[in-house]
């Protein structure tokens, strides 16, 4: 046992020391050899004072400003370095309370080993006027100073869901955009200041100090030589027009739902209204809003315009329209009938009392649900194609060639690209061979699985006014310094001839200018001389009352605007969406309305109390 | 009870070791004072501040070394270690139920001003009480009993720790297995849960196969070592292993990636011969009585039980912010901002410090709140920047004197019961000092345990000095009557 003992005993102390050396080792590598931690402790002890560069200014299409910024001042205190003062003086000066003042002094006082030397941020955003007399007073308040802050302004409200707001980053930021942001740095989070975050931001700079072992500061680094000075950020030219935006502002007000309009021959978004938005008043300080924001059952963070999945109603027609005429299972002269909707076995797709039969031009000017029904029936049993999923999966890429079923690829952030049935979907929930037109027959007039955006509909009216090709939608403009993708020049191209665009085009003419009482379903859109053309949608909403659509585009021969109307539950195309869509493209038109009692009815009109919150 | 007779104090005490932990409490209590140097204290004695009151502890603690060498005496340990160690053990389950939350562990008595830690006397009592039942003449630690016993002693207050999420605590109790290593434990064991350890951060930071490669090269070299000879067999299974090493890389390179073989993943063709190889070696080392053949076998089952729990363990059962430490070290995450940020700060802090260090008080990592706990669990930083690479080889060195000492006192020792406690104190300073610095460099994980008799604290310092003392106690009063 003794001399086993002793054994092991010379084991252990061979171990003592051989983990001893491990240590040593370590130590000797880090301490000695390796320079990295030298170089690093070197930045510990130097201060870099950051500089943070000015924000772009953003611009609309016409050089009027729609962002800039303001001067604020912070309220710095070192603790450390405060002498006693007259608090009622600081507190005058500041307009704030003593009281105030007393509980910030305390809290410091309880905190002031994990202070230390730091200084804090007392008081966050006061006005240059306040600082100013601050400034004349401050050798009385030893320990304080300022800190100019700027912030975003906003001289026109273009609505917050545009615009997007600009907030201090948090972890997950800084952790999804590594080595480019640091704790207390700001970045735009929604909108354009999201989308252009990386040109309006700029560059910051530094200003190195070294500072003594009390952590005090003793001098510039090397004489400033290492400095570097902020570059501000690059302005931005939107494609939004101010004034649109705000006419369209004044629009939606009180109503829940989305406008959007588009130059079609550039794919230039002119205006982009999402409503109910976040107020501009409230954008330069968020986080101050951010709880009664949040708390808002009707979400005016949720950007409507390129987020929301609508059903888009009968102005869907006009897609399976255009398909059946390229198809060739429909042409000018085919009629069907009518008979207050289309009838299959006992069950009814209804429609809406007019003549019968028609044909396409009065289909869509009337908006008949039992044409289109026989327009994508034909298009599904097409004996051209092996079965009904081949003629579906068929349809699925003609649509989806309107940019619908998928993301358009515009430049705003968050844009989604709702959903387009195909057969696989139907094969899974009905199983192979278990469904048929008549199980989808709700698609005929884009209810079911049929989902779009409001910007996805805004593009297919500026499709229809091209005669079958767009730009994708965009909100920035190529200027001095800041280039846009190559892809928003191109033009895309659906899977529809020009000469068919013609034909549906003829019935969108009519349906606003054939005069009242002929039927046709938007003459309360109708402006004389502008040519609009356009087509009514009312989709159903299975919260409430249907949700009114229009899309439309003018003038006919050179259409210069493009506009989708979504107002969720405010009943049929005509009654808010057409008029809405129309007073816009006049005033984009015109610059004013022939219409002001029309326009006093939008405007007042609050439909708020329709829509059940989320 | 005192007996000042016999060979006197000046013969019987060992004066080495109390020289050395009086210079270590110095060394502590200085670079305390330096550590907290930037929040202003007027003089090392500001009692306002952590050095003045560290200055009361150690003057407490040469208080309770005085009683324990002069007044206790040394027999009481021994026939009070039962109650004491059952009592300790009440502390430890009651304080989880009494204390406030600390970080997420439930282990400090708060009584006003004074707050104590169970787990810090803990060390105390079950020292005494695994040296009371191994020193009985009838122990022997190979017999099952009492193996059960001793396991029974050390994992009680062990799991009771990690029940107060106290998992630094509860680590150091592993450092009793090389006092049962001592007393004749197999030296397999303590092999074994040196490869179990290795084979889980292999899984994790390699590969399962590398793991189980690695494994199996082990086996096979014990298997040579324990019959003295390669033979052709030998020579065979090394070929083999090194084909299956390269397996990876062929497979790779010989077929398309789409076919059967490529697919055919090379830990599955390893699993499948092992499994197939299994019976054979249980049978054979049954009729043969070759017992390496039999614990070969066993030792593969359970390493590949344990090569394929690691995700598992290391997934569900270890707590968020344990499996986050363990890949920054690991470096599987680089995190300097968030785990690694103490651990990196504190690389700094040592790193900057160079050969000799900046000197006293003029350290900047430790004196600006960079490293964090900096007077506590951190305070090797301070040794590190401000001394340098020899202020640590000297603290290191100071350490390794000490545990040295006490273990060729215990072994000089002829009562079993006062070597046995001198390998506990060993023990119980080394696990502190090796995880402690090595969490302070990166070669551990962050696992909050103090520097003994340097890192701030009265709990830890008066447990050290007790722990320390009685084996001074104990030892005096061998000398003095033999």
């Amino acid at each position: 046992m003794t001399t086993e003992g002793n054994n092991r005993s010379r084991v252990m102390l061979i171990g003592l020391v051989v983990v001893a050396a491990i240590l040593l080792g370590k130590l000797f590598y880090i301490q000695i050899i390796e320079d990295k931690y030298k170089i690093n402790a070197s930045n510990n002890s130097m201060v870099y004072d950051i500089i943070y560069p000015t924000r772009g200014i953003i611009y609309d299409r016409n050089g009027k400003i729609i962002v800039s910024n303001k001067v604020t001042y912070d309220i710095l205190v070192t603790p450390k370095e405060v002498t006693p003062f007259d608090t009622l003086m600081l507190a005058a000066t500041l307009d704030i309370s003593p009281d105030f003042i007393r509980d910030k002094m305390a809290e410091y006082e309880r905190n002031r080993k994990k202070i230390g030397y730091q200084s804090i941020v007392m008081l966050k955003q006061i006005k240059p006027e306040t600082y100013m007399k601050f400034a004349e007073l401050q050798y009385n308040f030893p320990g304080f100073r300022g800190q100019v802050r700027s912030i975003r302004d906003y001289p026109v409200n273009a609505g917050g869901n545009l615009l997007g707001y600009v907030s201090e980053v948090d972890q997950k930021y800084i952790e999804a955009h590594p080595d480019e942001y640091r704790p207390g740095d700001y970045a735009g989070k929604t909108g354009i200041e999201a989308a252009r975050e990386k040109d309006l931001r700029g560059e910051k700079g530094y200003h190195i100090y070294l500072r003594n072992s009390r952590n005090q500061i003793e001098r510039p680094y090397k004489d400033g030589e290492m400095d570097k000075e902020a570059v501000p950020g690059h302005d931005i030219v939107t494609t939004i027009d101010a004034d649109l935006q705000q006419y369209g502002q004044q629009l939606m007000q009180n109503k829940v739902g989305s406008l959007v309009a588009i130059e079609p021959k550039t794919g230039e978004i002119l205006s982009l209204v999402s409503s109910p938005g976040v107020d501009v008043s409230m954008l330069a300080d968020i986080s101050q809003h951010y709880n009664e924001i949040i708390k808002d059952p009707h979400k005016p963070m949720f950007n409507r315009a390129v987020q929301a999945p609508y059903p888009p109603g009968s102005v869907f027609k006009l897609v399976n329209g255009l398909i059946g005429l390229q198809e060739g299972t429909l042409n000018t002269e085919m009629a069907y009938p009518c008979n207050h909707g289309y009838h299959f076995g006992n069950h009814k797709l209804g429609c809406h009392g007019h003549r019968s039969p028609l044909k396409l031009e009065e289909a869509i000017m009337m908006s008949c649900n039992g044409f289109f029904c026989y327009v994508l029936k034909n298009i599904l049993e097409n004996r051209k194609y092996k079965n009904i999923d081949e003629a579906l999966d068929k349809w699925h890429d003609y649509v989806q060639s309107f940019g619908f079923g998928r993301k358009l690829g515009s430049d705003f952030p968050a844009e989604l690209g709702g959903t387009l049935p195909t057969s696989n979907l139907y094969n899974k929930r009905y199983g192979k061979g278990g469904w048929k037109f008549t199980t989808i027959i709700s698609i005929s007039i884009g209810q079911g699985e049929v989902g779009v955006t409001p910007l996805q509909i805004a593009n297919l009216a500026a499709t229809v006014a091209n005669r079958g090709w767009y730009k994708i939608p965009h909100i920035v403009k190529a200027s001095e310094g800041v280039e846009i993708e190559p892809q928003y020049y191109e033009r895309q191209y659906t899977m529809v001839d020009t000469t068919n665009f013609k034909k549906v085009i003829k019935g969108m003419w009519r349906a606003v200018n054939n005069g009242p009482g002929t039927g046709c379903t938007a003459a309360i859109a109708e402006v004389k001389g502008l040519d609009i053309c356009g087509k009514t949608g009312t989709a159903q909403n299975p919260r409430g009352a249907d949700n009114s659509v229009f899309i439309c585009f003018a003038p006919m021969d050179d259409p210069k605007i493009a506009v989708a109307a979504y107002v969720e539950n405010a009943g049929f195309g005509a009654t808010w969406a057409a008029p809405i869509a129309s007073l816009l493209i006049e005033k984009y038109l015109n610059g004013e309305t022939s219409r002001p009692e029309l326009e006093k009815r939008v405007m007042d009109g609050n439909l708020m109390s329709r829509v059940k919150a989320y | 009870m005192g007996n000042f007779s016999d060979r006197g104090v000046k013969q019987s005490i060992d004066w080495k070791l109390v020289i050395s932990y009086l210079l270590l409490i110095i060394i502590g209590w200085v670079n305390i004072y330096a550590s907290i140097h930037s929040e202003g204290p007027a003089s090392i004695f500001d009692f306002n501040f952590r050095c003045g009151k560290q200055f009361v502890w150690i003057l407490t603690s040469f208080v309770l070394a005085a009683v324990i060498l002069f007044v206790i005496n040394p027999q009481f340990w021994e026939s009070a270690s039962l109650p004491m160690y059952l009592f300790v053990l009440g502390l430890l389950v009651v304080v989880i139920f009494v204390s406030k939350d600390v970080k997420g562990s439930h282990s400090w008595f708060e009584f006003g001003p004074v707050k104590f830690q169970p787990a810090e006397i803990s060390k105390i009592t079950t020292s005494l009480l695994l040296a009371t039942l191994m020193s009985q003449t009838n122990y022997r630690i190979t017999r099952f009993k009492d193996f059960l016993m001793t396991a029974i002693v050390i994992g009680v207050p062990m799991l009771v720790i990690l029940a107060e999420s106290e998992t630094g605590s509860a680590l150091v109790y592993a450092g009793f297995i090389f006092v049962m290593y001592r007393e004749g434990f197999s030296g397999w064991w303590l092999f074994s849960i040196f490869l179990a350890i290795l084979l889980f951060i292999l899984t994790l930071t390699a590969s399962p196969y590398v793991s189980l490669l690695v494994l199996i090269g082990v086996l096979m070299a014990i298997g040579v070592v324990c019959t003295g000879r390669m033979g052709v067999i030998g020579w065979v299974n090394l070929a083999a292993l090194i084909l299956f090493c390269l397996m990876p890389w062929i497979l790779g390179k010989v077929t398309a990636p789409e076919s059967f073989l490529a697919r055919l993943k090379p830990i599955y063709i390893l699993i499948g011969i092992c499994v197939c190889a299994l019976p054979y070696f249980l049978i054979k080392g049954y009729k043969d009585r070759r017992m390496h053949l039999t614990m070969s076998a066993l030792g593969l089952i359970a390493g590949i039980a344990l090569i394929f729990s690691t995700d598992f363990i290391f997934n569900n059962i270890l707590q968020d912010h344990q499996r986050k430490r363990i890949e920054v070290l690991l470096g599987m995450k680089e995190d300097p901002a968030g785990v690694g940020y103490n651990v990196n700060q504190s690389m700094i802090a040592i790193g900057s410090g160079g050969l000799t260090g900046k000197g006293f008080l003029n350290g900047t990592q430790t004196t600006f709140g960079f490293v964090p706990e900096q007077s506590t669990d951190f305070i090797f930083c301070t040794v590190g920047e401000e001394w340098g690479f020899l202020g640590c080889f000297i603290v290191i060195l100071l350490y390794v004197y000490l545990i040295w000492r006490i273990i060729v006192d215990a072994e000089k020792s002829r009562e079993a019961f006062t070597r046995i406690y001198g390998y506990c104190v060993a023990a119980c300073i080394f696990m502190h000092l090796f995880i402690n610095i090595g969490m302070t460099i990166g070669l551990m994980p962050v696992i909050g345990i103090p520097l003994p008799l340097l890192s701030y604290g009265g709990s830890s310092l008066w447990a050290f000095t007790v722990l320390i003392f009685i084996f001074i106690a104990l030892y005096r009063q061998e000398k003095k009557y033999y």
